[in-house]
């Protein structure tokens, strides 16, 4: 067995396992150190398909942005200390049933599908080509992510003021 | 027929990749259709987003060797978060007005 093979097998348990307790923990600040080992171990996963950059920027905004936006977000909401991080789980045995349901059908179709599938070309950094392609051919999408960033920043200080002036 | 498993089993391909995917996709939605904590379900949401960026991934290196994949992943990444920025605004504002965030006593349509 080749290294890659375990590595791939050792970061999608890691990846699956963990988004998995997110959905049996009942305490958020648990779920929520587990979605930081579900992100981690995708991450991993990118690397191991030769996506290095999309690795490191996984690994910048939603480790190091989201997740820490996320537990902010617990922190300012739940009355109290922290006897009140429990939260409540509602009807968790019909919709894994049905959800467990869902996957076997989807793997199954993945299974039994041929893929189109291209020589593998010898791995490469992508940092260079993503550069000139967002420079180039990508710039119009490039620019309106610039524009779409701005709005939402704006749009969160406008509403996260707001609630300022209520009080 | 045992060999020809192992041999699939120790070789991952792009099924194995987009089997991640679709499980990663399932629990997703088990966490947004089960939790009612606003930002459980937020969590749910950044799962399936992984997801998708996944099997774009995965495409890109099995099966079209060309970098828009990468790019469409980028692009995606970035959509998320702005989504978060904005979603935990409006989190905040429910809990200023409602004083919790259980999206069962947030019934309202005209607060």
């Amino acid at each position: 067995m080749e290294l890659t093979t375990l590595l791939f097998y050792f970061f999608s348990l890691l990846t699956i396992g963990s988004a998995i307790f997110m959905v049996f923990s009942k305490n958020i600040v648990h779920a929520a150190f587990a979605l930081m080992f579900t992100l981690l171990g995708v991450a991993a996963l990118y690397v191991l398909l030769f996506a290095d950059f999309i690795a490191a920027t996984q690994i910048l905004v939603y480790v190091g942005g989201i997740l820490i936006l996320i537990l902010f977000g617990v922190m300012l909401t739940t009355k109290g200390f922290t006897d009140n991080l429990k939260t409540l789980t509602t009807n968790l045995r019909p919709v894994s049933v049905v959800m467990t349901l869902v996957a076997a059908g989807m793997i199954y179709v993945l299974l039994t599908t041929t893929w189109p599938v291209a020589e593998i070309a010898e791995p490469e950094g992508t940092i260079t080509g993503l550069g000139t392609l967002l420079l180039k051919e990508y710039i119009l999408p490039f620019q309106v992510t610039g524009v779409l960033l701005l709005v939402a920043i704006i749009g969160a200080l406008l509403m996260a003021t707001k609630v300022k002036h209520q009080q | 027929m045992e060999n020809e498993l192992i041999q699939w089993l120790s070789q991952p391909g792009l099924t194995h990749y987009l089997m991640i995917g679709a499980l990663l996709f399932c629990i997703g939605i088990t966490l947004v259709l089960t939790r009612r904590n606003v930002i459980m379900i937020l969590m749910g949401i950044e799962l399936i987003l992984n997801s998708v960026n996944l099997n774009f991934i995965a495409f890109s290196r099995f099966s079209v060797i060309t970098l828009d994949g990468h790019l469409t992943a980028l692009f995606l990444i970035i959509l998320a978060a702005a989504e978060a920025a904005v979603a935990l605004a409006i989190v905040l504002n429910i809990y200023n007005r409602f004083k919790t965030i259980d999206i069962d006593e947030i019934s309202l349509l005209k607060g």
